[in-house]
């Protein structure tokens, strides 16, 4: 797929991977060999009838092919762009144990984009009687799948943010880069045609509570309130000026404009020498954020090694070609500031690799005595982030796990009945699709209750 | 839309607006917050609810011209409305009878003072004030303070109103002649808190301070609100805004606070200058 060039794209927050064109989109859809039953969907948590919508692109039929994706996913643009395909559906592609396996997101990616350019839109169904009210909280993927499909079963949905826009981290922490919110709005707005509501600044918990929502009459409510607690290293010196959380740095750039301050009354600071603190995506995005500010010299510290980081890889080979340092096996020990408090340095200590962990990854060992200093004058840490606590804090009965997940049964369903629970406020794995996956669980699983709990 | 229905001069750069807001309005409790953004470009800025008016469905929030953004809020009009309001936000003052109170409240600091002092009292709690500002005119709420306290003193930096001083050499004085101080509460610049605080540790005397950090979201999700309070890193978005005095680190958080100081100017003065442009061009077209 053409991509811009690296050279280039640091100066800009437009797409990196620019995307297939008709004919190359045909031409790697007649690869696929229409497996029945096919492997790939084993792959797929929304169940993607891939061959499917494959087929139709082969035929040039993109309209045919777009209801096929459309009747499993509301966000195809999305996941067609940041699902880790090839641990995901890619994975299991018959094709991939000889040789590439068939490059499915980006078909998705390429049927999605041309129905946005077609300004398509899903057929409402017309024909139900909307009365059946449902709350879903959290906008992020798992509330927007949620959403989506308990509208296509006829109920009437709302969602409520607290943020001013919605999107969840598909805005405020995936940078336009990777996922234009341009895109990002497209999928939305087809969401609300299905007769979703969105209200945003609606912090559940604070301004409503559950027990309200009950009260105003919705009957069921699924919540995806993700994981929006940024962890920090409880190292020395962490308060100092110039070190963020990955998610204060992304939000004021992503969701508030800080890359066109002054023109957007948010600020970030630039950076001359910026350290992103992480192996995730999320320490890349920062890290590529600051490039893209114009950060003279970007570094992303691991403690583990290349091979450990949960990063994707394409996005670790674009930051590479983006000029993004490596600094792998070193752990950050201390902060130091300058006589007015801002971050100069960061003190770390090597690292090594000692036995498999509980992660399934090699445990990183400090090497006494190994400290070194790194000139620094901006910090992002991008260590991971918890599940947001407010919400169950100010919700009575509503059972956690020690690190304050929400607990869920095999359909998705709270302690509280009524109340179901999917995204990174579960405990499980934290991507967009298993997010999606566990939204459209939810989804199925509220539609029963409701229909035993009184019926259609 | 939030509408902005009565817009009232306090002070010079001290504004009133009584904004419409149901919602916010039917739950708001004394010490809670809401977040605000004006326009699509504006930036979510933190301000008490001074007063909510469940019935009417409005709140109250009075604010101080200080940057770009509370000086563009302060051109707004009855009749226009803010594009985001979120809240109530943080966590409300916990209203318990402690006995003999003194309020404190510095500057803009008198803002969350009112309602929080209001609560207090109506919770049987006697309350004696002390307020400072830096000059007369920007001794504000007065009339509201004097009605909820056996005792008032005034103190302004120019000795223009009141007696010439700091509100802690009041204190000092009180902590002289009264008997039984149970608590203090301390609302105003950083500054202000720190020396209050250094003053009530001393005297054990426990002491609620209310921290303004800089936010984003106000939810707990980014961390730059972020203050060091004991051992711990508290968000003052969620955990906050009121802690107590003598477990903040003060001295960490007049850095912090000053972390955007040079991008606030910038803002600033760009803002300054647009506004004369567009005067300068209104003028030459014969309007105003
Ligand atoms: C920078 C970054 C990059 C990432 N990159 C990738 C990637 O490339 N691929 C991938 O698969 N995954 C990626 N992830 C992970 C992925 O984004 C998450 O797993 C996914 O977004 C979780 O979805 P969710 O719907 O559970 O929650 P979220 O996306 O976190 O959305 C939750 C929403 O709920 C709102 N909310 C929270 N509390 C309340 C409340 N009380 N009331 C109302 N609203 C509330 C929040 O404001 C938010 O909008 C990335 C994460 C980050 C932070
Ligand atoms: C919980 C809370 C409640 C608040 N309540 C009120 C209120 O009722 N009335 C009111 O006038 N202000 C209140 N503030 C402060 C208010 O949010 C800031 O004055 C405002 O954000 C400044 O925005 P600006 O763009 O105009 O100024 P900026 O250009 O952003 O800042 C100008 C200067 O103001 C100071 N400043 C910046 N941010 C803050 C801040 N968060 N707190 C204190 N000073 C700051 C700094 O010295 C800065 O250099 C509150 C803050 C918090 C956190
Ligand atoms: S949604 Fe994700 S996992 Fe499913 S087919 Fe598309 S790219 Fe693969
Ligand atoms: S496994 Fe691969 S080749 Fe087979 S249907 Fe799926 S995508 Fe096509
Ligand atoms: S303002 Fe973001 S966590 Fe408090």
């Amino acid at each position: 797929m053409p991509r811009q060039r690296p050279e280039e794209r640091i100066k800009n927050f437009q797409e990196v991977a620019l995307g297939y064109s008709a004919r190359e989109a045909r031409e790697e859809a007649k690869r696929c060999l229409s497996c029945s039953p096919p492997p790939c969907k084993e792959g797929c948590p929304v169940e993607i009838d891939i061959p499917g919508f494959i087929s139709y692109i082969k035929e040039e039929r993109f309209a045919s092919s777009l209801k096929i994706l459309w009747n499993k996913n509301s966000l195809p643009a999305v996941c067609g762009r940041v699902c880790p395909q090839e641990t995901q559906c890619e994975a299991w592609c018959i094709l991939g144990k000889k040789g590439e396996p068939l490059a499915i997101g980006k078909l998705e990616r390429f049927v999605a984009d041309w129905g946005r350019s077609q300004s398509a839109k899903i057929k409402i169904q017309k024909s139900k009687f909307r009365t059946i009210k449902v709350a879903v909280i959290g906008s992020g993927p798992a509330g927007l799948t949620t959403a989506a499909d308990l509208a296509n079963s006829g109920y009437r949905v709302t969602i409520f943010e607290s943020l001013h826009l919605p999107g969840g981290v598909l805005r405020y922490g995936i940078p336009g880069f990777r996922l234009p919110k341009r895109v990002l709005d497209f999928e939305i707005e087809g969401i609300k045609g299905l007769g979703v509501e969105i209200q945003t600044n609606m912090l559940i918990g604070k301004v409503l509570t559950l027990k309200d929502l009950f009260q105003q009459g919705y009957k069921a409510i699924f919540i995806g309130t993700g994981a929006g607690l940024p962890w920090f290293l409880g190292i020395p010196g962490e308060n100092l000026n110039g070190i963020y959380s990955a998610n204060e740095f992304l939000t004021r750039v992503n969701l508030m404009g800080a890359d066109r301050f002054p023109e957007y009354d948010t600020p970030v600071q630039k950076g001359r020498r910026v350290a992103a603190i992480g192996g995730g995506n999320v320490a890349f995005d920062a890290a590529r954020v600051a490039r893209r500010l114009g950060a003279e010299e970007v570094t992303i510290t691991y403690r583990r090694s290349e091979k450990e980081m949960p990063a994707r890889r394409e996005e670790i080979e674009h930051a590479k070609e983006e000029g993004i340092r490596m600094k792998l096996l070193a752990q950050p020990t201390r902060f130091l500031g300058d006589e007015k408090g801002w971050v100069r340095g960061m003190e770390c200590i090597r690292m090594r690799l000692g036995e498999i962990d509980e992660s399934g990854r090699r445990r990183a060992l400090p090497i006494e005595g190994s400290q070194f200093i790194m000139e620094v004058d901006t910090v992002v840490v991008a260590i991971g982030q918890g599940p947001n606590p407010l919400l169950p804090s100010y919700t009575r009965g509503l059972e956690t796990a020690p690190k304050g997940h929400i607990l869920v049964d095999e359909d998705g369903a709270t302690s509280i009945l009524g109340v179901f629970a999917g995204g990174d406020i579960i405990p499980g794995e934290p991507t967009v699709i298993d997010a999606m996956g566990q939204g459209k669980r939810a989804a199925r699983a509220i539609d029963r209750y409701l229909q035993r709990a009184g019926g259609k | 839309m939030y509408r902005i229905v009565v817009k009232k001069r306090l002070a010079p750069e001290i504004t009133l607006f009584e904004v419409e807001a149901p919602l916010i309005a039917s739950r708001a409790l004394a010490g809670q917050f809401i977040i605000l953004r004006i326009d699509e470009r504006g930036e979510r800025i933190p301000l008490t609810i001074y007063e909510a008016d469940g019935t009417q469905g409005r709140i109250t929030i009075i604010f101080q011209e200080v940057g770009k953004t509370t000086k563009k809020l302060s051109r707004l009009r009855v009749g226009d409305s803010l594009l985001d309001l979120l809240g109530p936000l943080g966590r409300p003052t916990t209203i318990e009878k402690y006995g003999e109170l003194v309020a404190i409240g510095g500057g803009i600091g008198i803002v969350p003072l009112v309602p929080i002092t209001k609560a207090l009292k109506e919770a049987g709690n006697g309350i004696t004030t002390i307020l400072g500002a830096r000059t007369k005119e920007l001794v504000i709420l007065e009339k509201e303070m004097r009605d909820l306290s056996q005792e008032i003193y005034i103190t302004t930096d120019d000795g223009s109103y009141g007696e010439k001083g700091l509100v802690t050499d009041v204190l000092e004085r009180l902590i002289g002649q009264k008997e039984g101080m149970d608590r203090v509460l301390a609302i105003g610049p950083l500054i202000m808190m720190k020396e209050v605080c250094e003053i009530t540790k001393r005297e054990k005397i426990p002491t609620m301070v209310s921290l303004n950090t800089i936010m984003v979201d106000g939810t707990g999700m980014c961390g730059s609100c972020r203050a060091r309070v004991g051992e711990e890193n508290r968000f003052v978005c969620v955990h906050g805004p009121e802690f107590l005095g003598e477990e903040v680190d003060f001295d960490e958080l007049l850095v912090r606070e000053r972390r955007f100081q040079r991008e606030e100017r910038i803002a600033l003065e760009r803002y300054e200058e647009e506004l004369k442009s567009a005067h300068a061009q209104a003028e030459a077209r014969g309007e105003d």
